[in-house]
């Protein structure tokens, strides 16, 4: 039971912060402005031609 | 020069992009599954759950061939309607040594984790040969034909040892008496006293009404009777477990 | 001389199996390894015919290794029409036959055995050849390489065949290890796990020789695809045979480890072959066919990531109020909610590509087709969170609601992308200015769409009727119904199922018909579409 109690109590707290912390730094990172010109480059990759 | 840079830096993306992929999905797996095998509370301390005799094994072996799971569950879940019906909710340790599962996911039929003891042996043979005669709002298809089949003797010692494989706890003594374990089950007259001490609550006798020929009828009828029999419920408060 | 190996190699597979059959240890591996060997005999004979004794430099020249590798895509567009019919058809016979128990014929036939043959000819027969075939079209497109590995490519389509008549052909025989979608005993898998590390080098060496500096966002999905199911499909098929020239095998685990373990693969069977994979079509031909790239290349960046992580965690929604412990069934409510949002917003990505084309869900039926595949996406992904809450669950659990949830799914979100995907594709594997008949395409919509709507609905009623005769109690406090009567209720809504099963087979069978005329280079003399421009299939 010790050691379930113990995971039960970090999922509930750290490990849940650090995974919603995780989350926003990704989307942070793939939306910051810098990234605008390189998505639209790649987004056209299917309509050149083929 | 630039070249080879170039394209070693496209194949780490690629690289990484593969490696970081299997990171991400292991994780959700690693997190539930791994403490299952940990976790001392996962799986209840109960009496009598035994590994299965080689005659049950090998109507288990049936069971999970015709697909009985894809319409019939061995897993009651903890309300009152199940219990009532069906009998006691299952618990984890009844299903220690069933390599695989047969818990299920859809009752187009009833639950059977504890539909031994509830028929007769008759009554389990006529509705395999005929389900309608006996319940005629059944669907479920003929099985008729695992009465005049018989069922593989020879092999079933092995199909204990890969069982010991991956952790049943055989004995060699169990190894050894398998073959005649198994057909000593299905026959009135034989001396049944090793099968009995090696597994306890083992249904015994004739179980297709053919004393003569040992079938596959006989191994999964034998199968049937058994299910949900070896842990005593009597000093177990049904309703204590409720949702 | 061409081809001489790969004859050699079959033989020696034939060879292999007929011994596999003289020293079989059961009645079913000998019986297996003759169907087996019937196979490779056949392919081997075929391949004989087909070796060319011409001077090796002649042969390749007349080969043009600069171009796309498209001749395997051809025959995995023609593998996907076909085994979908196959699919949908045993899908019919198995409603009907619970309807209508007598169609049942012992043994082979019995519905046991059958329905394995169902949900693996549909999943990984259709589906997987329109993801294998759809991945290498996309893949090389959209890296502007050629298939990497040669001929890997065919040995990748060949070999996934020959899994799949094994796999089938075992179903029947009584070959299966009792887990659901993962039922093809240890030697497939072995097989299997050969032809889909195959696959993997193929795909990610392609991805690898691109000319394309960046890895467009379908390919993310392709790759986590083959990834996460080689992962999913290694463990869960852990096992023991218990002998080498056996067909029975004992899983690793046992009873709850090993009901999470297979719900694991289950549900991400599920969320990887189904979602990930289909995802990346959607990313792909959705914008081709609008001409139009997609909403947001970065939502979908997210989209990827959250929707890989989330979906491995969902597998213990499929045990609510079982013997699992209840943290583990927690924990699987929890992401399988929290799966809402990627998945919506992949359906919003897909959605709002047509922005600024929406005209075209009028004029161009394939647009109509992949924009309800997205809408049935959207259905299914809101139904599946709501029904892993515990307490939705404990009333839809094990009843048929269950079995519509993931028809709604499998029909109408990986169905017609797929149709959808098939349609795009054939003219433009075959050099067909356009398609047989468009206006066949729009029958085809609205058969499958009605099909659909009508075995969701009717399995949704009865799902949702049989679990409340199940927990329904008198005045005295006795249970009402016997389960015999709450089959009995069932009736209709099977006769029903079957009646919706066989409008969206009708409908691919008229699909077969115009890919067939398409392929011979037929065109329907037909009116166009109303408020379609004249040439409407070459869009760009």
């Amino acid at each position: 039971m010790e050691t379930y109690t113990a995971m039960r109590h970090f999922a509930d707290s750290w490990a849940l912060l650090a995974m919603t912390l995780f989350f926003l730094a990704v989307v942070a990172f793939v939306f910051r402005p810098g990234a605008r010109k390189a998505a639209e480059r790649a987004a056209e990759i299917p309509l050149k031609e083929d | 020069m630039s070249i080879l840079d170039k394209h070693a830096i496209l194949e780490r993306n690629a690289t990484l992009l593969l490696v970081g992929s299997l990171l991400v999905v292991s994780i959700g797996g690693i997190v539930e599954i791994a403490p299952l095998f940990y976790l001392e509370n996962t799986i209840e301390k109960v009496e009598g759950v035994r590994p299965y005799s080689p005659l049950e094994l090998a109507g288990r072996g049936i069971y999970v061939r015709e697909g009985c799971y894809t319409c019939h569950s061995q897993m009651i879940r903890p309300f009152r309607d199940e219990v009532e019906r069906y009998g006691h909710y299952s618990l984890a340790a009844e299903s220690m040594y069933d390599h695989p599962f047969q818990w299920g996911s859809k009752r187009t039929g009833p639950d059977l984790a504890r539909v031994g003891d509830r028929y007769s042996n008759e009554w389990h043979v006529q509705h395999l040969i005929e389900p309608r005669s006996v319940v005629p709002e059944s669907v479920m298809p003929s099985y008729a034909f695992l009465k005049e089949t018989p069922i593989e003797v020879k092999t079933i010692s092995m199909h204990l040892s890969a069982n010991r494989a991956v952790g049943v706890p055989y004995t060699d003594e169990m190894l050894e008496n398998a073959v005649a374990d198994m057909k000593a089950q299905a026959d009135p007259n034989a001396d049944t006293s090793g099968i009995e001490a090696r597994y306890p609550k083992a249904k015994l006798g004739d179980f297709d009404g053919n004393p003569a020929k040992l079938t596959e009828m006989d191994a999964l009828v034998a199968y049937l009777q058994m299910l949900g029999t070896l842990v005593d419920f009597s000093t177990y408060d049904d309703a204590a477990g409720y949702r | 001389m061409k081809y001489v190996t790969e004859t050699i190699v079959l033989a020696v597979g034939a060879f292999i199996a007929l011994l596999g059959a003289a020293f079989a240890q059961d009645r079913l591996f000998e019986a297996h390894m003759w169907v087996l060997f019937f196979v490779l005999l056949a392919s081997t004979l075929f391949m004989i015919r087909r070796i060319s004794f011409a001077p090796v430099i002649a042969s390749r020249s007349s080969e043009h290794d600069d171009g796309y590798f498209d001749e395997v895509i051809r025959y995995g567009v023609i593998a996907t029409v076909f085994w979908g019919v196959v699919g949908f058809l045993v899908g019919v016979v198995v409603a009907a036959q619970l309807a209508f128990p007598d169609l049942n014929i012992e043994p082979w036939l019995n519905f046991g055995r059958v329905r394995p043959l169902h949900t693996s000819a549909v999943i990984f027969a259709f589906c997987g050849n329109a993801l294998i075939a759809t991945s290498f079209y996309v893949v090389q497109r959209t890296s502007r390489a050629r298939l990497f590995g040669g001929n890997l490519g065919w040995f990748v389509f060949w070999g996934y065949q020959l899994f799949i008549v094994m796999a089938a052909t075992g179903y029947l025989l009584g070959i299966t290890q009792g887990r659901e979608y993962a039922e093809p005993e240890w030697y497939v898998d072995i097989w299997l796990t050969v032809v889909w590390v195959a696959y993997l080098i193929a795909f990610l060496g392609t991805i690898l020789t691109r000319k394309e500096p960046h890895i467009y966002v379908a390919n993310w999905f392709f790759l986590a695809f083959i990834v996460t199911v080689a992962m999913l499909h290694i463990v869960n098929n852990l096992a023991v045979p218990v002998s080498f020239l056996g067909v029975k095998s004992y899983s690793a685990f046992s009873g709850v480890q090993d009901a999470l373990t297979q719900w694991w693969y289950g549900h991400n069977a599920v969320g990887f072959f189904l979602t990930a994979g289909f995802l990346g079509m959607m990313y792909y031909f959705v914008p081709k066919q609008v001409n139009r790239p997609v909403y947001s290349y970065r939502l979908s960046i997210i989209h990827f990531w959250a929707l890989i992580f989330m979906y491995i965690w969902a597998g213990p929604h499929h045990l609510h109020y079982t013997a699992l412990p209840d943290w583990a069934q927690t924990l699987g409510m929890v992401f399988s909610i929290m799966l809402w949002m990627p998945s919506w917003g992949g359906m919003i990505n897909g959605l709002m590509t047509l922005q600024g084309a929406w005209d075209k869900i009028r004029t161009d039926p394939i647009v109509r087709m992949m924009v309800m595949a997205i809408a049935f996406y959207g259905m299914a992904t809101f139904e599946g969170p709501m029904m892993s809450i515990k307490s939705v669950n404990s009333l839809s659990h094990y009843t048929d609601w269950t079995i519509g949830h993931v028809h709604s799914g499998a029909l109408g979100w990986n169905g017609l992308i797929t149709f959808g995907a098939v349609y795009f594709l054939v003219p433009k594997l075959w050099n067909r200015e356009r398609l047989y008949s468009i206006r066949m395409v729009n029958w085809h919509f609205w058969l499958a769409t009605l099909g659909i709507v009508i075995y969701a609905a009717v399995m949704w009623v009865a799902g949702i009727q049989q679990g409340l005769m199940w927990r329904e109690y008198d005045e005295q406090g006795f249970l009402v119904y016997s389960f015999a009567e709450t089959i009995a209720a069932m009736f209709p809504y099977y006769v029903l199922r079957a009646v919706g099963g066989g409008l969206f087979l009708l409908g691919a069978l008229i699909m077969a018909y115009n890919v067939t005329m398409t392929i011979l280079g037929y065109q329907r003399d037909e009116a166009p579409i109303p408020g379609a421009t004249p040439a409407l299939q070459p869009a760009e």
